[in-house]
């Protein structure tokens, strides 16, 4: 509904041919598909997700894995991206925000995310949706602790905790609004 | 995203034709400005849509666009205008789609600073009349079309989610069909609003329209932005406020895979490179002497010194009413002077720009609360004439003022103008971090006396920043910012001698702007923590006293007696737990909000419930109102909790988020946000939150432990079992 998404889909420049990089190719497995690119073996997956491969959904915040903005699955658990060398994740699972609303937990998470409106800026939100829907693929039906643990490393600065944590427990009920 | 080449400021053939920005004269004394409905241009009926002013767009099929005039930072405000739009328009709420605006002053200005602001919760107050006007003239206009096509009176019909209709024949027309002939009418001079009992898309718990791309990874923010052949660049300021580069040993970096170029500025260096990591490798490889100047001395420490000393003396006075000084020479005299430390924004998204600069022309990405400044900014540093400058806005992943600077626009076009190609220029958050704008320290005096149990003077002093000197100059009167004293002039209590007192105090060379809250987040603190000190002298329970002060003030009172229910207000509690009440006038709005908090024997905090009770008048969107105080909330209660920059050396000593904490979900409270009804006038809630939650936590652990906190953020130290503050 909202006109603001990508306005330059068609000119994603995927690795610019003329880098001077001296890299082995790497070849990853995201959200189903096979990507290869050069880059150094120890750069975070986020640089490659954001600036090599175009794929925006999943942000920098920190660059210590210290908010989770950068969150992603790994084999179907959460991890922060940004400190994440993609030598580690050769031959992972990888799924991110783009991808996540075509598994059940992460369909289940949007669909609570929106019907009880947590998002305010949504900087933050890929990373909190990824930590969720690992929590509730792990732990159906999680308890407040349970969710404390899985989410005390995501930060919101616009402060949607209370909305989260009932949108976790919505989402795990599967109860409809 | 819609790229609409009709667009002010992106157009060579503007077909722009009402021009709706108003100039009501609000807080700042600027100029007046075109009047509602004033003809701008020609109106233009050649591209087969309707365009009845700057902010709505009606194609043939029906599909209705609006241009919002303020920006979304997460405060949920395109929602709301397209709201304030779409009720008087009568459009059909589920084809409304939004476009950010272009920068434009004339059409875009927001009515109360003239300027294309998003700031001081202020979008829908200054919006509501304009936009309603907006929407109600162009419904006329469709109506008009379709009388005269079925040759009725206009008064005989009415319109309806998107279609006009002709009750007395049963004939209807959508306003696509409508579109063409409606662009060929005359607006007219004087469209009615509607009665707010007819509402029936304001005041409904709107399903926000920026959200559904915010869960899949779609919403594009400004560091989202990608160009053909961008390169990325990460940048090093001088790390003392003030300094210099010196010499740069930019050899080792150069070799680096993916490090494309060094880029030495005046007082910062940046580091371009084929991604954002053979940036910051290349940023970490250069060898950089700075010259720190005059600033490498300072510290917080001196900084605190200073504005002590100069809060002793006599300010501006900003209000007087009674005679204070015979005032305070009776009765039981109290004093007291809250602190509040710098703080940092933080937000989400880091700072950045992507910028494009040609021989002739230079291209913006990003995502800003100021538009036409950053235009108007990005020109000088890129030596184009102003509409050379095109700026492209986005969604802000936070702003909470720090993009009501333009500074990261100028680095970036500065940087930028040294190659030919795009380059996305991307702070880290330890840059974001030591190179903020911050918010100033500040001092507040109290000195009151009480007599028969309440308050009968108030002497009040704000010691600190003038943000607005800088900011806004002409708003800055006969020395009195008149946003460091928000909330402090218009304290909610009848004092009958009161008095309030500006000193301006800047702190050396520590930049200082607005933060969430602005003004009032140093005042509301200071007189909600001294109204509790002064109840607890007077021997009166805090909400009782705050109620003998509040009877000329039937708004708040309502609010203050409905938190003080839905909070348990006076049920016992355990040892070591306590409630706190805060009462605010900000932002025009009304809150009374209760914290109740539990403190440990080592001084630890917990936060168990909060209870807030809203008044903020007609809640164009309720259910953001309770949103955009549940996170106020916890963003004021994060910095009373954590919040302090601090400075050594003349460098900032925080660098990310483990050292500059944030709230986080295991450590929130219970919310209760109750907003209540109310046919006023809306007024601003994007910040009212935050400068609820530390004075009420405050005034809770003063009632848990009996300890007199007077600054921020909270010392745990003070709070341990056996110490006294």
């Amino acid at each position: 509904m909202i006109m603001v998404t990508r306005t330059f889909a068609d000119l994603i420049a995927v690795s610019d041919p003329s880098s001077k990089g001296m890299h082995m190719a790497t070849t990853l497995t995201i959200n189903g598909e096979t990507k290869s690119f050069d880059a150094p073996p120890e750069m975070p997956l986020l640089w490659v997700l954001r600036d090599i491969l175009g794929m925006t959904g999943t942000k920098f915040g920190c660059g210590i894995a210290q908010c989770g903005a950068c969150t992603v699955h790994v084999d179907g658990k959460a991890v922060r991206s940004c400190v994440l060398p993609v030598s580690a994740v050769e031959n992972r699972a990888i799924t991110t925000i783009e991808h996540v609303g075509n598994t059940p937990s992460g369909a289940k998470v949007q669909k609570a995310w929106l019907d009880l409106e947590v998002i305010q800026c949504g900087y933050c939100q890929s990373g909190q949706i990824m930590a969720a829907a690992a929590l509730l693929a792990a732990t159906p039906n999680p308890d407040d602790s349970d969710i404390d643990a899985a989410m005390a490393g995501n930060i919101c600065r616009c402060g949607t905790y209370v909305r989260i944590r009932e949108a976790i427990k919505q989402a795990a009920n599967g109860r409809q609004s | 995203m819609i790229i609409d080449k009709t667009l002010p400021g992106v157009s060579r053939r503007s077909l722009l034709t009402g021009g709706l920005a108003t100039g009501f004269l609000l807080a700042f004394h600027l100029p007046l400005r075109a009047a509602i409905n004033e003809p701008v241009q020609p109106r233009d009926t050649t591209d087969g849509r309707f365009a009845p002013n700057a902010f709505i767009r009606i194609d043939e099929t029906g599909r209705t666009v609006l241009i919002m005039p303020q920006v979304e930072m997460g405060q949920g405000t395109y929602t709301s205008i397209s709201a304030v739009l779409a009720e008087e328009l009568d459009a059909d709420w589920s084809k409304v789609e939004v476009q950010h605006a272009p920068p434009n002053d004339k059409f875009y200005g927001n009515p109360t600073f003239g300027l294309q602001v998003t700031g001081n919760s202020n979008s829908i107050r200054a919006w509501w009349m304009p936009l309603r006007k907006a929407g109600a003239t162009a419904r006329a206009m469709l109506v008009q079309a379709a009388a005269s096509r079925w040759g009725v009176e206009p008064a005989s019909c009415t319109a309806s989610k998107g279609e006009v209709a002709h009750a007395a024949s049963g004939r209807k027309l959508g306003y696509g069909a409508l579109a063409l002939a409606a662009q060929a009418q005359t607006p007219p001079k004087d469209a009615a609003v509607k009665d707010p009992k007819d509402f029936v898309i304001i005041g409904q718990p709107l399903k926000r329209l920026d959200t559904p791309d915010k869960v899949n990874g779609k919403a594009i923010y400004g560091i989202d932005a990608i160009l053909p052949g961008m390169k990325f660049a990460t940048v090093a300021a001088c790390p003392v406020f003030g300094g210099k580069v010196g010499k740069v040993d930019d050899t080792a970096a150069l070799k680096l895979p993916g490090v494309r170029k060094v880029v030495v500025l005046d007082d910062m260096v940046a580091v371009i490179g084929d991604h954002m990591w053979a940036a910051k490798k290349g940023l970490e490889a250069l060898k950089i002497e700075w010259n720190e100047g005059p600033n490498a001395e300072i510290t917080t420490k001196d900084i605190w010194q200073d504005l002590q000393k100069a809060s002793e003396k006599d300010g501006a006075v900003a209000k007087s009413d009674g005679d204070i000084a015979k005032a305070l020479a009776s009765g039981d005299k109290f004093e007291a002077a809250y602190e509040l430390p710098f703080l940092a924004h933080a937000s989400m998204e880091p700072i950045n720009a992507t910028v494009h600069v040609k021989p002739d022309s230079c291209e913006i990405w990003t995502g800003t609360q100021i538009m036409t400044r950053v235009q108007s900014e990005a020109a000088k540093a890129a030596g184009l004439p102003v509409d050379k400058v095109i700026v492209n806005n986005h969604l802000l992943g936070g702003g909470f003022g720090r993009k009501l600077e333009p500074d990261m626009v100028i680095a970036a076009v500065k940087i930028a103008k040294q190659v030919d190609y795009p380059v996305k220029v991307v702070w880290t958050r330890e840059e974001d971090i030591q190179h903020d704008v911050y918010r100033p320290v500040y001092r507040d005096q109290i000195t009151a006396s009480l007599v028969d149990g309440k308050v009968a003077a108030w002497k009040y002093k704000v010691a600190g920043s003038a943000i607005l000197a800088r900011w806004l100059p002409p708003a800055f009167q006969k020395g009195i910012d008149i946003d460091a004293v928000d909330a402090a002039v218009d304290a909610p209590y009848d004092f009958a001698n009161f008095h309030v007192e500006y000193v301006r105090a800047e702190p050396p060379a520590v930049p200082t702007g607005f933060w969430r809250g602005v003004g009032p987040n140093n005042n509301v603190f200071a007189v909600e923590c001294a109204m509790d000190e002064l109840a607890r002298k007077a021997g009166k329970d805090p909400i009782e006293f705050r109620r003998s002060m509040l009877t000329k003030n039937p708004r708040m009172l309502a609010v203050l007696n409905l938190a003080a229910e839905k909070s348990g207000w006076g049920q016992p509690l355990r040892a070591r737990v306590g409630r706190g009440v805060c009462v605010q006038p900000s932002f025009a709005s009304f809150i009374a909000t209760v914290v109740e908090a539990e403190i440990d024997d080592v001084g630890e905090i917990a936060l168990r419930r909060v209870t807030s009770v809203v008044d903020t008048g007609i809640a164009v969107n309720p259910d953001t109102v309770k949103a955009q105080i549940e996170g106020g909330l916890i963003f004021g209660l994060t910095a009373a909790l954590y919040g302090e920059i601090t400075i050594d050396k003349g460098r900032v000593q925080q660098s990310n988020f483990h050292d500059y904490r944030m709230m986080r979900i295991n450590e929130t409270p219970k919310i209760e946000v109750i907003v209540v009804k109310s046919g006023e006038a809306p007024g601003g809630i994007g910040e009212a939150g935050v400068n609820a939650g530390p004075p009420a936590l405050r005034n809770a652990i003063l009632a848990a432990t009996g300890v007199t906190l007077r600054r921020l953020p909270i010392d745990r130290k003070l709070l341990a079992v056996g110490k006294k503050a």
